[in-house]
This record gives C-alpha cells, sequence and structure tokens, in this order.
C-alpha cells in the first residue's frame, strides 16, 4: 500500500488535468436518466398490472338483452379481464424469474433484431429494459398497496355513483401510493444501483466511465473506490429526498 | 319507489337472505331491525347493488338494477348511502369530500359545486371544518359530514348502515338529530340501526327481519307495543 498515494496522484491526473471528469458526470448523468425514466415507466407498468390483478373478475351475465349482447358483456366482464391477469402473471414470472444482465442481452440483441430496431440507442434499452423489470416489482408492491386500503373507500366511492375506475384512480391510488412510498423508495434506490451492469449493451454509465478511467491508467483501485463513494452519496441524497417526501404527505393528512 | 321482487343472497353455502320481497315508497322512513346476523345490513346493501344479489330482481326508477347491463353508477347518484364507519375519502379535505361526486359525477362547476358544499356544511355545523381531513374530526362529525356527502348528490332515497353503531355514545345524539331533520323534510330513508327509540319516533314503518326474511313489516306503535311473533317479542325484551 506504500503506493497508494502515488496512485491517488495518477487517477488525480488523469481525473482533472486530463478531464476524465467530463466523462464521468456523463456517466453519472446517464446512470440517473435510466435510473429515473426507467422508474417512471415501472410505475407505470406496475400501476397498470396492479389494477389488472385486483380487478373484480364478475362472472355476471346479463338478465336481459339479445344473445349477442349477453356474450359480449360476458366477454367483457369476465373473459378480457381473466385473460389480462393471465398476461400479467406471465409477465410478472418472466421479469422475476430471469436476471437483469439476461433481460438486458435478451431485449438487445434477440428481441430489437427481431424486430429489425438494432439501431436504438443504448441508453433507451436500458431505459425499457429497467422499465419493464420494476413495473414487475412494483405491481406486487402497489398491488399490497391497494389490498392495503380500507375496501370501505372504494365503496363510499361507488356509493356516490363514481364508477369502479373513477375511485381507484381519485381514492384509492392515492392512498395506496402514501402507504407504499417508503418501499417504492427502496425499489428506487435499487434501481439506481442496478443500472451498473448497462455497459453490457454498450450504454456509458458512471461504472463503464470510471473502468475507462482505470484502464487508461492501468490502476483500478482508486476510481472503483471513488465510483463507490459516489454511489453511496447517491443513496443518501436519494434517502433524504424520501424521507422529506414522506413528512410532505404524513402532514397533509393530520393538519387542523 | 324501489321494488324488490324475490331477493336471495348468499355467501358461498351460507344463505343470508330468503326470498325478500317488499315495496318501498316515496317519503317512507323504513326501519330495519332484527338480532345480529338476520341479514339486515346484506339487504341494505343489496338496494344498490354494494352486494350484488345471488337472484331476484330490484326496481328503482324502472329499472332492474341487479341487472349488470343496467348502467348502476346512474341509479347510485339517486340512492344515497351513509356506512358505519363513515367510508369518507381520507386523502381528501371535507370540501373535496362533497364536491368531488358532483363534479365528476354530475359534472357540476367548482364554484357550483363549493357552494352547495359549503351550504351543507353550515346546514351540519361544521363550515369551519371545510378543509380540514377526515383524520382530524370526531366520529359524530365524520359520520355528519358523510351525511352531507351523499345529500350533495341531490338523492331521492339515502340507506343508512347501522350510522351511530361505531359512534362514542354522547355523539350518537347529534347524528340521529341530522336524520331526523331529513325525515321531517320528507326524504325517503331506509335505516339498519339498533336504536329502537329513533326507530319509534322517526319510523314510518318497521322490518323485523330473523335468518334472511322479513317475519314483520308493521307500523311501529304496533309493533314496539304488540310484536306479532315470538321472535320479536323475545328481540325486544332484550333490547328494550
Amino acid at each position: 500500500m506504500q503506493d497508494f498515494d502515488i496512485q491517488v496522484e495518477r487517477f488525480l491526473v488523469q481525473f482533472i488535468d486530463k478531464q476524465a471528469y467530463k466523462e464521468v458526470l456523463q456517466g453519472l448523468q446517464n446512470t440517473m436518466i435510466i435510473a429515473l425514466y426507467g422508474f417512471i415507466l415501472g410505475i407505470v407498468i406496475g400501476t397498470l398490472i396492479a389494477i389488472v390483478r385486483v380487478l373484480p373478475k364478475n362472472n355476471m351475465m346479463p338478465k336481459s338483452g339479445t344473445k349477442i349482447v349477453r356474450i359480449f358483456s360476458y366477454i367483457r366482464s369476465y373473459v378480457i379481464p381473466k385473460l389480462l391477469d393471465g398476461f400479467c402473471t406471465l409477465y410478472v414470472g418472466i421479469f422475476r424469474g430471469t436476471p437483469i444482465v439476461v433481460q438486458l442481452l435478451v431485449f438487445y440483441y434477440v428481441v430489437l433484431p427481431l424486430m429489425g430496431l438494432e439501431r436504438i440507442d443504448s441508453i433507451t434499452v436500458a431505459i425499457i429494459v429497467f422499465g419493464m423489470n420494476s413495473g414487475a416489482y412494483i405491481s406486487e408492491i402497489m398491488r399490497g398497496g391497494i389490498l392495503s386500503v380500507d375496501p370501505g373507500q372504494m365503496e363510499g366511492g361507488r356509493s356516490v355513483g363514481m364508477s369502479y375506475s373513477a375511485t381507484m384512480m381519485k381514492i384509492v391510488i392515492p392512498q395506496a401510493v402514501k402507504n407504499i412510498l417508503p418501499t417504492l423508495g427502496n425499489e428506487f434506490i435499487a434501481l439506481v444501483k442496478e443500472t451498473s451492469v448497462v455497459s453490457f449493451v454498450g450504454a456509458m454509465d458512471l461504472y463503464k466511465t470510471f473502468r475507462s478511467i482505470g484502464a487508461t491508467t492501468y490502476q483500478y483501485m482508486v476510481p472503483y473506490l471513488t465510483m463507490a463513494v459516489i454511489y453511496i452519496v447517491i443513496v443518501m441524497i436519494i434517502t433524504v429526498l424520501i424521507k422529506l417526501m414522506e413528512r410532505g404527505l404524513r402532514k397533509s393528512d393530520r393538519s387542523r | 319507489m324501489i321494488e324488490v321482487v324475490n331477493l336471495c343472497k348468499s355467501f358461498g353455502k351460507n344463505e343470508v337472505l330468503r326470498n325478500i320481497s317488499i315495496n318501498i315508497e316515496k317519503g317512507e322512513k323504513v326501519v330495519v331491525i332484527g338480532p345480529s346476523g338476520s341479514g339486515k345490513s346484506t339487504f341494505l346493501r343489496c338496494l344498490n347493488c354494494m352486494e350484488d344479489p345471488t337472484s331476484g330482481e330490484i326496481y328503482f326508477g324502472g329499472a332492474d338494477i341487479t341487472d349488470p347491463r343496467v348502467d348502476i353508477n346512474l341509479h347510485r347518484q339517486k340512492m344515497g348511502m351513509v356506512f358505519q364507519h363513515f367510508n369518507l375519502f381520507n386523502n381528501m379535505t371535507v370540501l373535496k369530500n362533497l364536491t368531488l361526486a358532483p363534479r365528476k359525477v354530475l359534472k357540476k362547476s367548482k364554484a357550483e359545486a363549493e357552494a352547495r358544499a359549503v351550504e351543507l356544511l353550515k346546514r351540519i355545523g361544521l363550515e369551519d371544518k371545510a378543509n380540514a381531513y377526515p383524520s382530524s374530526l370526531s366520529g359524530g362529525q365524520k359520520q355528519r359530514v358523510a351525511i352531507a356527502r351523499s345529500l350533495a348528490m341531490d338523492p331521492e332515497v339515502i340507506l343508512f348502515d347501522e350510522p351511530t353503531s361505531a359512534l362514542d355514545p354522547e355523539m350518537v345524539g347529534e347524528v340521529l338529530e341530522l336524520m331526523k331533520d331529513l325525515a321531517k323534510e320528507g326524504m325517503t330513508m331506509v335505516i339498519v340501526t339498533h336504536e329502537m327509540g329513533f326507530a319509534r319516533e322517526v319510523g314510518t314503518r318497521i322490518l323485523f327481519m330473523d335468518e334472511g326474511r322479513i317475519i314483520e313489516d308493521r307500523n311501529p306503535r304496533e309493533f314496539f307495543e304488540s310484536p306479532n311473533t315470538d321472535r320479536a317479542k323475545d328481540f325486544l325484551s332484550k333490547v328494550l
């Protein structure tokens, strides 16, 4: 370890004098873009799946109307929800059942070429894959959140003539989100860290920029150590932000 | 106004309602009483299809509302419901609780809905709570807001599902007073309750239920003075 000082110095030369920090900032930006947009996509997908899963599947045959009308209504109220539910189960099963790296590789090297979309850039690919992946996890979190809301809230909404979906969006989901906010924050933190594998498909993230510094200076110790510290700092910042958000939501609950 | 024909409801193998047929006219104050487990609440909840009947028909506004083809939301606008546990929207202020459905469902303007809400809040004496969240209200206040919420839709009938059962004894009075006022104004009401004094005073008709059937359907004075069935005699001797 006696040459640790020398290593630090070499790193600093590369990092500052040779302006590798610019790349690092770019990598940091990419990491955050992938995590943030992926997370937003994940929330959208997760919420949709969760809603499909808690949807009532009533096998209710209408009492009146022609045979066609009755069959149509049966399909709409029972067959379609059931099919969607099956599809969602499959989706969650696939995305929870394979490692994220595998999903990235399959998407990049199998799915995109099959669709004739090889030219899509790797950041976009990463956002889509991380979004779909976290959507599978968030759907379960969201489902739990929806089930944790008192069923009376849905009844209250329905009793004044609001539709199932209006009550869901206006009353149930907002309360569910509040309940699951800590878990969602956890998911986001996990996502930020998981993005460190996006260089498998060529995206330049935080990890890749530090690896290239290491490769240039033939020394990996200091770059990787710095990288670890940056990750920790990011996560600490996110943690504080989540705490603030939670406090804000709770305040609106108790005030006056 | 509401016509129930051969209404049956089972939860799995458990038959909760057995062949109930009854007509409720405009302006009636129907009080449903009976021992616990007799199906009172289930009966009430079937009236606006909060619980889907297993068989039978319920006619309201000329349509059989148990038919899945009928838009139940349309009928629920005219059929208010007040719950034992209030079921106020916890994520909204009192004012928003009162204006949400009028705006979303009746498509009222914000100003119109709020004017009506403030008017209702004044009426229940809670205009100073307009911007409070339900969690900061007492049980009695919550229930009054819940009643105001259903009134905001200008319903033709209000269903009350044990509206005072979850309240501290000292708060029961304020809710019953409000309900009495509504009754005086001619609101059609169907009330499941354990408040016998209230049933006697406000009810125009008593339905006594036991084991999923309505076994007495009479005016309150007759019912309380001389119940026909042994079951009702037994019940009254325990609760009065």
